[in-house]
């Protein structure tokens, strides 16, 4: 309790992110306390709860109701990590006790204010306000009778802080003054290299600082060193180690939070009673060989240490043993010991041993978590988080993490120090076995955030239906990092179009394309042919291993075909990330023709890449539409073909009879002919294939390698790569895609590119895309632009819009076709899969890249006209 | 969307009468507007001797299709790909009979009031069909038609003579000839035997459908051999008609993403073999041989994986011994089903506070599954892909990890002993694979190892000596407190 007599203005240090509660009778000035220290915003008082939930401040009848919204409201701006305030007499033992419960909930501070006015100037204020002028006295005197019987017990009541002041002009000249809690260094941005456990290998620690640029414990370029603790115990030399981490805390150029060795080595030192176990003997054998004055350092460093910090503007948290979201930068003992000790199941293993509850495989939060505490064989990244033991005791390696750069910095261990208890952990908690897939990462409506076209929301039904697709037919998530976008059309062809060149055939029409880029202020765009078969999209990793190393899959450590380095080598599936082939063997066997070709073009060094994540159409179409071709396209014709002979015979039998069926015959005459146009059409896309002879795949972006989006690379460039890709193909796999280049401000390349549409098309052909070479492009105001318009060729429509569209009446009808939603569905669903890409080349978590492809997968649901 | 009768006649009995049956002038084309186009009727040829009436149907597509009123984006209605293309105007579907009734509505009644005593005689007719859509081939259509008079002669039409390994269609050529029935007996059969071969499922739109096919059907629909067929299918499309209201086109629409039919992905809920009506025995046994293994278990709150349509769901809640029961499934259709099956919305609160149903999925770990005392995957695991399997067991024994786990599936050994199922083929569509009990056994063991659960196999359904029981049972207990995973 803070007792200061002096009435002179003081100032209470209040913590920014605690839960303040105003102790006081009524009428004792807490409103206007509240008000003058505190935002608006930060206060809840019990008189405007009541009003809430009864329409009068003062009906007490109401205050139980009252008071659950209050500890509601206070309960949702704590977990917020929201300073709060709350203005109710709060003299009473139970209503304090439930706040100090709600503080501990959400792991801040609870702060006691007490304001001890005299009961005269309580009834003196009260007698002045209309609404409590006939409170009777006696309210007046318990509400301080109670306050006083309060004060000598706040403290042990759990109020970390608590200041009381003592008269009117105490309360009156008070000040608050904020407080940041000690684990908040957001403000420090480093840059940082962050240290794994080290257990007394002083020897190895100085390697290790030596490689990372530190000379005699300063970093020139002005680095800081942060120790995840764990500095003693079980090594060789602790004192050793204390003394150059000490040093270089004290001098400013490290931080440290502490492990469970110090925290428990610290107890010893305060003269507890601990077991000398865990290697804690060797610490305390080696440090009696130092001063007495050396031990009172250490033991006034490790008392001092903070139990984890937030830094980097709140981008990173550094504890000793993990710290889910939640606990970011909040102060508890339940905080505190879960940073030192992690979060247990209150289970021991076959080896004694606490077993550890897996937080990193649920761990959802954007600031990335760096840890120690769990020896592992190698330092990986799960879900943000990193654990940095690789047991250097143990005789495997000290390891350091640099920050921002995220780069791994290790030196081998001289000698195994101490046999371990149990053999290290084959992987980091919820590696390669553990499922970090978790529905809430997908289900319902969801918002998701894109650097290329900020949030896009996902409805909850589309939700559901990409979930029952993704679940049933996907293949596995980890091998399906991204999923094409839908494309929009180009605009209606219309008889006045700009250019002239379109016409009233047509319903699309190239003319159209170029126009509107031309609009959206793309000189120059690309004309890429459309194959006609269906999309696909391969990951082409080098083999098996990249694979396993990579994206995780190929089994557990301990299954037989990672150790025969068995195993897919990656995936080729569809737009709805549906596998290609029912048979894995021959999906291996076409990535095996793409990763020879992409060897023999020498694309793994050139990109620097173990593997390819390819976009692609696979032909025939009829390879995998077989079944829609036969139940609806085929059909169609046969029901055509079979009906039209007998119908015509008649009419022209009827005809000949004399009677009036002229137009009727024509009409049907016609409609014969649109029928047969129909079945030609459809039949260009059909072959028959045998195994993989007659299969081709056209790939025509290379979307990532590693580390590495390759979605903005201009397509003159994408296709260059393409073409040596093609070109190096011994297998007759890979086909090409054949392209044109037009500026869209001179007409004389517009109408080439228009011929060269008309051409292509009048053989039959499917189309064109037109891209913009630039690939990421954005218009004038910012937004993106469409990143492809697909103008499809006329007899191709058929197949979408039904054989008789070309009728003019149809095609008039027709006409009135919108594109909005499909443009729009079209940039939401690039921007995620950017997101997507963007998010596997910087290394996030698989749900993170999971949750973009998955919104690509549900936004195809959508409600659009389907033959847009 | 054409068909043709024809009659012969002599001097005494003209082959033109059929122009006073059917109400029609032979020497005048007529033309009648219905809902989904414009009905032609004309005589290609009409002499004493031989009287062909045609009935030709123009079906507007594009108003077929605006039929169906949503709120698709883009200028169209928001209807699925497969009805902007499909066969309507060309195959004598539903929609012909339809027209067939229409026009020709006297004549099917038996009234002709300028020749009274007409459409009580008999005549020789014909009927072709040149593209009737026949769900059940030729055989069908003979078992229709030939029961009521008919000499039948039914063609196969090619899907595409350029891919003969496409095969047949589903469209048949169909000649009927006749002499002893009258030409409304005649109209009667097509109009209801066309939309029962057609069985289109999305394209009817009609109501009051019982008394309509009760009206056509009279005197030769009682007596058909077929008549349970005839009756089930004519009347299902009602059903399939209001199904369609309730139906989510999310899935429709992810499957055109694809060029995939429809029912390769929607294909959840198999309305063919388990309806409750008629419970296939095996399922009666599995269900027993669960509900012992829960009893055995004492668990009270029970999670069924993969629900389906609610059958277990449904028996767990009449015992009460079960406090809480969960049904998950991935297919919201399957949780539609299941919650009317169980009529959720009308259920007392005290009995409803028992039961939940939700969509999950078992690719994913789910908090919302932790904590109860038991798990049932009946049927579930072989509805996999084999390479998604680890991410079940994670879910199941790694992170929902309830007490005792369940788990049933075909054994491959026994299918040589369905009689029906032909050599090599798994039982259901969907079955990514069927396992032998070795197979099964093995991954159980393993699972069980990983995981600290125990495991013991029952076997469910008749314990052939030889290749086993039609179904295995995995019943896994929680032995450790928690799997290896600790690091």
């Amino acid at each position: 309790m803070t007792n200061e007599t002096h009435t002179k203005a003081r100032t209470l240090p209040v913590t920014d992110l605690s839960l303040v509660v105003l102790i006081g009778a009524s009428g004792s000035g807490k409103s206007t306390f509240a008000r003058k220290h505190f935002k608006a915003t930060e206060v809840i008082s019990s008189d405007f709860c009541r009003g809430l939930v009864a329409d009068d401040e003062n009906d007490q009848s109401a205050s139980g109701d009252a008071f659950d919204v209050l500890h509601y409201i206070a309960g949702k701006r704590l977990a917020a990590g929201r300073r709060t305030v709350v203005d109710a007499t709060n003299v009473q033992q139970e209503s304090r006790r439930q706040l100090i419960e709600l503080a501990r909930k959400y792991d801040v501070l609870p702060i006691a204010i007490v304001l001890d006015v005299p009961e005269e100037v309580c009834a003196e204020r009260n007698a002045a306000r209309t609404d409590r002028a006939d409170m009777p006295r006696r309210v007046i005197q318990r509400h301080i009778r109670e306050l006083r019987r309060s004060l000598r017990h706040l403290e042990r009541e759990g109020f970390r802080k608590v200041h009381v002041l003592r008269g009117v002009e105490e309360v009156e000249s008070a000040e608050v003054g904020t407080e940041k809690r000690f684990n908040d260094l957001t403000h420090l941005t480093g840059p940082f290299d962050i240290i794994g456990d080290i257990h007394g290998c002083a020897s190895e620690l100085e390697a290790l600082l030596g490689k990372l640029g530190y000379v005699d414990g300063t970093h020139p370029a002005g680095r800081t060193a942060v120790f995840v603790g764990d500095l003693v115990d079980r090594g060789p030399d602790s004192p050793g180690v204390l003394r150059r981490v000490m040093s270089m805390v004290g001098s400013g150029s490290a931080l440290c939070v502490p492990g469970n060795h110090e925290n428990k080595y610290g107890r010893y030192l305060k003269g507890r009673k601990v077991q000398h176990t865990h290697g804690l003997a060797e610490t305390i054998e080696q440090m009696e060989g130092e001063s007495e004055e050396f031990r009172q350092q250490v033991r006034e460093f490790l008392d001092g240490l903070v139990s984890h910090y937030v830094l980097d503007g709140g981008k990173l948290v550094v504890c000793h043993a993990g710290l889910p979201e939640k606990y970011h930068g909040r102060t508890s003992g339940r905080v505190r010991s879960h940073a030192l000790y992690g979060d247990t199941t209150g289970e021991t293993d076959e080896f004694g041993l606490p077993v550890r509850y897996p937080w990193a495989e649920e761990y959802r939060g954007r600031a990335a978590v760096v840890y120690g505490h769990t020896p592992v064989p190698t330092a990986t990244w799960l879900n943000n988080t990193i654990c940095l033991d690789t047991g250097a005791v143990f005789g495997g390696k000290l390891t350091a993490l640099r920050w921002p750069e995220r780069e791994l910095v290790d030196v081998p261990a001289e000698q195994v120090w101490y046999e371990p208890t149990r053999p290290l952990a084959s992987e980091a908690p919820g590696g390669h076995e553990g499922r970090p897939l978790d529905l809430a990462d997908v289900h319902g409506r969801r918002v998701v955030e894109t650097r290329h076209a900020g949030r896009v929301s996902i409805r909850e039904e589309n939700a559901a239906a990409a979930l029952e697709v993704m679940s049933r037919f996907a293949v596995d998530p980890r091998l399906l990092p991204y999923l094409p976008p839908t494309m929009a059309p180009t605009a209606t062809s219309h008889i006045e179009a700009r250019g002239g060149a379109a016409d009233e055939h047509f319903l699309e029409h190239p003319a159209e394309a170029f126009a509107q880029y031309q609009e959206d202020g793309v000189a120059r765009v690309v004309c890429e042919e459309k194959h006609m078969g269906s999309r696909a999209v391969a990951l082409v990793c080098r083999d098996a291993g990249v694979a396993r190393e990579r994206f995780g899959v190929g089994g557990t450590s301990r299954s037989s075909a990672a150790e025969s380095g068995g195993g897919p080598t990656g995936s080729l599936y569809t737009r709805t990330g549906r596998p290609f082939f029912d048979d894995a063997a021959v999906t291996e066997e076409i990535l095996g023709r793409v990763r020879a070709a992409a060897t023999e073009a020498g694309l793994w060094k050139e990109l620097e890449t173990d593997w390819l994540l390819l976009d692609a159409e696979l032909l025939p179409w009829s390879l995998k539409a077989s079944g829609l071709l036969r139940s609806q396209y085929a059909a169609v014709g046969a029901a055509s073909k079979a009906a039209f002979p007998g119908a015509l015979a008649a009419l022209e039998g009827a005809a000949e009879r004399g009677v009036e069926v002229r137009d009727l015959l024509a009409r049907q005459r016609g409609r014969a002919a649109d029928a047969e146009a129909f079945t030609d059409a459809y039949r260009r896309y059909c072959w028959t294939t045998e195994g993989l002879d007659g299969v081709r795949l056209a790939p025509f972006q290379i979307l990532a390698v590693q580390g590495r989006s390759l979605a903005g690379l201009p397509h003159d460039e994408q296709l260059a790569l393409i073409d040596r890709l093609v070109e190096h193909d011994g297998s007759g796999l890979l086909q090409t895609t054949r392209r044109l280049f037009v500026d869209t401000g001179d007409p004389e390349s517009v109408r080439a590119g228009v011929d060269w549409w008309l051409e292509m098309t009048g053989r039959g052909g499917e189309g064109m895309v037109v891209k913009p070479v630039g690939a990421v492009v954005r218009g004038a105001q910012g937004r993106l632009v469409q990143p492809g318009i697909k103008c499809r060729g006329r007899e191709y429509l058929r197949i979408i819009y039904g054989p008789e569209y070309t009728r003019p009446e149809n095609l008039a009808r027709l006409r009135g076709r919108f594109l909005n939603h499909k443009r729009s569905l079209a940039i939401r669903e690039y921007a995620l899969g950017l997101e997507a890409l963007d998010r596997l080349a910087e290394g996030e978590p698989l749900w993170r890249v999971h949750e973009a492809v998955f919104g690509v997968l549900a936004l195809e649901s959508e409600p659009v006209d389907p033959r847009l | 969307m054409f068909l043709t009768i024809s009659t012969t006649g002599t001097p005494e009995r003209p082959a033109t009468d059929l122009g006073f049956l059917l109400h029609k002038h032979p020497d005048k084309a007529q033309a009648f507007s219905t809902s989904y186009g414009t009905a032609h009727v004309l005589y290609p040829e009409a002499s004493v001797e031989r009287c062909t009436a045609a009935l030709l149907l123009e079906v507007d597509a594009v108003a077929l299709v605006r039929r169906g009123k949503g709120k698709g984006r883009g200028g169209a209605p928001d209807a699925a790909l497969a009805q902007y293309v499909n066969d309507r105007p060309y195959a004598a579907s539903s929609l012909l009979a339809v027209a067939l009734s229409a026009v020709f509505s006297s004549a099917m009644k038996g009234q002709c009031t300028a020749r009274p005593e007409l459409p009580e005689q008999p005549r020789p007719l014909r009927i072709e069909v040149p593209a009737l859509p026949a769900r059940g081939g030729a055989d069908l259509v003979r078992a229709l038609f030939e029961p009521l008079g008919w000499t039948v002669t039914v063609e196969a039409v090619p899907l595409d003579e350029q891919f003969p390994e496409w095969g047949d269609s589903r469209y048949v050529r169909l000649e009927l000839e006749a002499t002893r029935l009258t030409l409304a007996e005649a109209l009667r059969h097509l109009y209801v035997l066309l939309p029962v071969l057609d069985d289109a499922k999305h394209y009817w739109v009609s109501s009051d459908e019982v008394d309509k096919l009760l009206r056509a059907g009279e005197g030769w629909l009682p007596d058909h051999p077929e008549q349970k067929l005839i009756t089930s299918r004519y009347l299902s499309r009602r059903w399939s008609l209001t199904r369609e209201a309730m139906e989510r086109l999310e899935l429709v629409r992810l499957a055109e993403a694809d060029d995939t039919e429809v029912e390769e992905i929607d294909n959840a809920v198999d309305e063919e073999t388990d309806t409750e009506e008629k419970p296939v025995p095996l399922a009666v046994q599995r269900r027993d041989a669960i509900l012992a293994a829960l009893h055995a278990s004492g668990a009270g709150r029970v999670l069924d994986l993969g629900c389906g349509q609610g059958q277990l769901v449904q028996a767990l809640l009449k015992d009460t011994r079960f406090t809480e029961i969960v049904g998950v499934d991935v297919s919201m259709r399957a949780l539609t089903i299941a919650s009317r099956r169980l009529k959720l919305d009308r259920m007392g609160e005290r009995q409803a506070s028992r039961v939940q149903l939700f969509q999950g999925s078992l690719a994913y770990t789910d908090n919302r599954l932790k904590g109860y005392d038991a798990a049932v995957l009946s049927e579930v695991i072989e509805h996999l892909d084999l390479p998604r399997l680890p991410a079940l067991e994670y879910a199941v024994f790694g992170s929902a990890r309830p007490r005792t786990v369940l788990v049933t599936t075909p054994n491959v050994e026994y299918n040589v002993r369905w009689e029906t199922l032909p050599a090599g083929h798994s039982r259901h569509g969907d079955h990514r694979f069927e396992w032998t009990r070795e197979e099964f056994r093995t991954w159980a063991r393993t699972v069980a190892e990983r995981h600290g659960y125990e495991v013991e196999f029952t076997p469910v359904g008749p314990d052939d000596p030889e290749v086993g029981p039609p179904t295995q049972m995995a019943a896994f207990t929680l032995t450790a407190p928690k799997e290896e995973k600790a690091a």
